[in-house]
């Protein structure tokens, strides 16, 4: 029996195995991208460490977060922005 | 038929040398501006770029508002990277005391043509719902803007340069001749008129001019669209700007157009050194979460320092300095040099071609004498 | 309210170096913590591996690491100074004011991305990217996966990707095959590189392996669908589901520039103990000089050893670390970025992702300075660590001086005050 955790991605609720990043639950969800760029681009990670920014998305209202430095939580809510 | 080289020489790129250069090349002027590091890279970078009416003075009254009439005329031909926004400031009154200068505030730009609208309690929190609950209510200055100054200064130089106007760039001016200026380059450039707008660096040229360094913080935060829609003052900004001596904070929040918010504002004499001042800046943010709470949990990107040139009387220099022939300043702005620099021009270029000018000289000419105003 | 916290050695990332320095310090009775951002121990090298027994490599150290008293503080990152010998950090949950006797800089390296059309399109990566984000539980299996950029780490993480069931394309490297035989034949004076080497490419039988190639240009509408690859005059085009692209590391040397450490052609200048200019401080790992796990772990035992006064131990360590700098030295000569590559990022190409400035716009300036001020590339909040590197590749500009926050952090922790 695999170990889960449930959150919401976008309202959508889904399960992912504990220990994955909220990033690796967006992709999970189905999202082509976490956000738009100044100019309105779709963007998703690019360095998957934390550096880039690229990856921010809304957890638990707080804006900005590095999803790919974040785990999944039993309970999050995440918001993309794209 | 000039025998100079150039009709005018501009010391410094700064949004101020900038708007000179401008309007002496639209006066058919010969210019050149000198610059040792980078466009605006002195305090036309580090300030918060809101262009703003204020009441301090009657004279800084005029200035401000001649000057952000012409940012407006200007505004429309403006590209994408200056980023001009006219969001109007709310000077944000905290009590009843408070609302009695909004008030006071209201009549004085009411008689003098500016509009303004004085709003309560109940109108402060919908159009602002991020300010503290239990504020007394602010006024509105629906035609203050704000803008990015350096991109600002390089579009109004880039303008001038379209016409006669020369930008030397990487040197530095180090000696005022009757009829020349020289370069660290050792070139020797001969001009008709030398302009000192070299901000905090004038009195380095023009040794005793009464303008001193007047250090600010600023903190940028990431995209947070909607968080703020005008420019937020606290009423006690003016209290902060007008002390000449004490370290002082006061709220002052601006929305850019990406999103992403400034946070100052800080004023500190005697502080030399470009770091930050981790307990200056403790204040300014303490004092700005003070007013809107949920600023503390956004996130910041970057911080910096500033210094503004302060003269006594907080108005600025534009005029024939007493010091050289053919010396003219143009400096001593403080936090006004983005809203003034337009108006500064064309008093400049006034006073160069005997033009009568649209205001009255005086209260900014150098050879004024410096009253110091009281707190 | 910061918490204060006493550490007589405080170590700066829990990656290969730091657990070493760590490990080392500890065992001889000192009172040692680690600071590191990531959400477990073990850094962008051994992500995810603290957690399985294994008895390879980075199961020992992390067996070291868990039998000794060694404070973690996960999801923490250092932000600025507060004093001599204290550091500001942040977590989720508030600040730090960590105090310490010794610090080791364990701070590793990041990619380095060159910018090309389409690079900016969502499941365009970094090469280790990938990997850690397939380890981070990203779904790789079955996905077409194209790897390109440089270096051994394309083999590494190519074969890792295949057993998570990645199906891997093609790995496009851009060193022309002469070097790369060069570099191979060296290889016999590192002969466990050479198993290394061998075993990889065992487990990626199949995948074409191509030389002196490089992607010219992605497609796709809301994401990456195909790339185009070149390989001298040869182009043709690659249908994918993610395309992981990196060239060479960059060393982190943010915080060590910050502490006023010597820093000559992008690295920390340390002694034969690992000590740098500052007094107290110490760097170990890739912030010295890129050489991958071996020389990361020699480098972090012999600060460890050397703050912990067992400087007979540390030089015992000398010759080993010797011999993985000659061959990181083999390495760079060999995997050296071909100058064709600054022709892949065209006019309108974005360089700063952060506030969407293209090249075109950067080259109407002639330094860092003005295109930073002109343009804010550099503004955004990866603080110029994606375009700075690339940057300096295209157009030689050196990256500017180092300002505190050291990453974004809350306006809170700006201004949190410490407790007595």
């Amino acid at each position: 029996m695999r170990d889960l955790v449930q959150l919401t991605v976008n309202g959508t609720s889904l399960r992912v195995a504990r220990g994955s990043t909220v990033a690796a639950a967006v992709v999970i969800a189905g999202r082509c991208g976490f956000r738009r760029s100044v100019t309105g681009d779709l963007r998703a990670p690019l360095c998957g460490m934390g550096i880039c920014y690229e990856c921010r998305v809304t957890i638990n209202g707080v804006a900005q977060c590095r999803s790919c430095q974040i785990v999944c939580d039993d309970g999050m809510e995440v918001v993309t922005s794209e | 038929m000039s025998r100079h080289t150039y009709d005018v020489v501009i010391i410094g790129a700064g949004i101020i040398g900038a708007a000179c250069a401008l309007e002496c090349a639209r006066a058919d002027l010969s210019v050149a501006v000198v610059e040792p590091t980078v466009i605006g890279g002195g305090a036309t970078a580090a300030g918060m770029g809101h262009i703003v009416v204020m009441d301090d003075s009657e004279a800084q009254f005029t200035l401000t508002r001649y000057s952000r009439q012409l940012w407006i005329d200007l505004a429309p031909q403006f590209p994408p990277e200056i980023e001009y926004m006219q969001c109007g400031t709310m000077w944000v009154a905290a009590d009843e005391d408070e609302m009695q200068e909004v008030r006071r505030k209201h009549a004085f730009y009411g008689a003098r043509g500016v509009s303004t609208e004085v709003v309560d309690r109940n109108s402060l929190r919908q159009s602002e719902p991020n300010l503290r609950s239990g504020l007394a209510g602010g006024l509105l200055v629906p035609e203050d803007c704000v803008l990015y100054a350096p991109c600002a200064a390089r579009y109004l130089l880039n303008q001038a340069r379209e016409r006669r106007c020369e930008f030397i760039e990487g040197v530095r001016v180090t000696d005022l001749q009757p009829e020349a200026v020289k370069l660290s380059s050792s070139a020797l450039i001969s001009c008709g008129a030398i302009v000192n707008a070299a901000g905090t660096w004038a009195s380095e040229l023009t040794p005793g001019i009464e303008v001193r360094k007047r250090k600010g913080h600023l903190v940028i935060t990431d995209r947070h669209p909607g968080y703020v829609h005008h420019q937020l003052v606290e009423l006690g900004y003016l209290k902060s700007a007008h002390s000449l001596t004490a370290d002082s904070v006061a709220f002052n929040v601006q929305p850019r157009i990406t999103g992403q918010l400034l946070i100052g504002s800080s004023r500190q004499f005697g502080a030399e050194h470009s770091e930050v001042d981790t307990d200056i800046l403790r204040r300014m943010i303490q004092r700005a979460c003070e007013y809107m709470p949920g600023l503390s949990k956004l996130s910041a990107i970057r911080t910096w320092t500033g210094f503004r040139a302060a003269t006594p009387d907080k108005l600025p220099l534009i005029g024939k300095s007493p010091a050289h022939e053919r010396l003219y300043l143009a400096t001593g702005h403080e936090g006004l040099g983005i809203t003034t620099s337009l108006a500064t021009a064309r008093l400049l270029v006034d006073q160069l071609l005997n033009r009568t000018p649209a205001i009255p000289i005086e209260p900014y000419l150098p050879t004024r004498s410096m009253e110091v105003a009281h707190a | 309210m910061s918490r204060h916290r006493k550490l007589e050695v405080l170590v700066v990332g829990g990656g290969p170096a730091g657990i070493a320095a760590a490990v080392r310090a500890a065992e001889a009775g000192l009172q040692v913590g680690i600071v590191d951002d990531n959400p477990s121990v073990g850094g962008q090298i051994w992500r995810g591996e603290a957690s399985k027994q294994s008895s390879s490599l980075s199961g020992e150290w992390f067996q070291r690491f868990s039998s000794n008293k060694i404070e973690l503080f996960s999801g923490t990152r250092i932000f600025e100074i507060d004093s001599e010998h204290a550091l500001a950090a942040e977590n989720a949950s508030g600040t730090y004011e960590f105090h310490y006797e010794k610090l080791v800089l364990a701070t590793g390296a990041r990619e380095r991305f060159l910018p090309f059309p389409g690079w900016t399109l969502p499941n365009v990566v970094g090469v280790g990217a990938l990997q850690a984000l397939a380890k981070s539980g990203v779904p790789i299996k079955g996905r077409k996966v194209v790897i390109a950029g440089t270096g051994p780490l394309l083999l590494a993480v190519g074969a890792h990707l295949k057993e998570y069931g990645a199906e891997i394309c093609l790995i496009a490297e851009q060193a022309p095959i002469g070097k790369l035989i060069r570099f191979g034949t060296a290889l016999f004076r590192t002969p466990s590189k050479i198993s290394e080497g061998i075993a990889f490419r065992r487990r990626l039988a199949g995948v074409p392996i191509v030389t002196n190639s490089w992607p010219v240009s992605v497609q796709g509408s809301c994401k990456l669908e195909s790339v185009t690859m070149r390989s001298g005059n040869k182009k043709w085009q690659v249908r994918c589901d993610y395309l992981a692209c990196g060239f060479h590391l960059v060393p982190n040397t943010e915080l060590a520039t910050l502490l006023g450490c010597k820093i000559e052609d992008g690295v920390v200048v340390v002694d034969s103990l690992q000590q740098t200019n500052r007094d107290s401080i110490y760097c170990a790992g890739e912030p010295t000089g890129v050489g991958g796990v071996e020389l990361s772990l020699v480098e972090g035992e012999i600060a460890g050893f050397a703050i912990a006064g067992k400087i007979e131990a540390a030089q015992r360590l000398f010759p080993l670390r010797t011999k993985y700098r000659n061959f990181a030295e083999r390495m760079e000569r060999a995997f050296a970025l071909n100058p064709k590559l600054r022709d892949a990022a065209l006019p309108e190409t974005f360089i700063c992702r952060c506030e969407d400035v293209s090249l075109e716009r950067l080259r109407e300036h002639s330094s860092w300075r003005s295109a930073k001020l002109h343009t804010r590339c550099g503004m955004g909040p990866c603080q110029g660590r994606v375009c700075g590197p690339a940057l300096q590749f295209l157009l030689g500009w050196a990256p500017e001086s180092v300002r505190p926050p050291l990453s974004p952090v809350r306006v809170e922790s700006l201004a949190a005050s410490v407790e007595d």
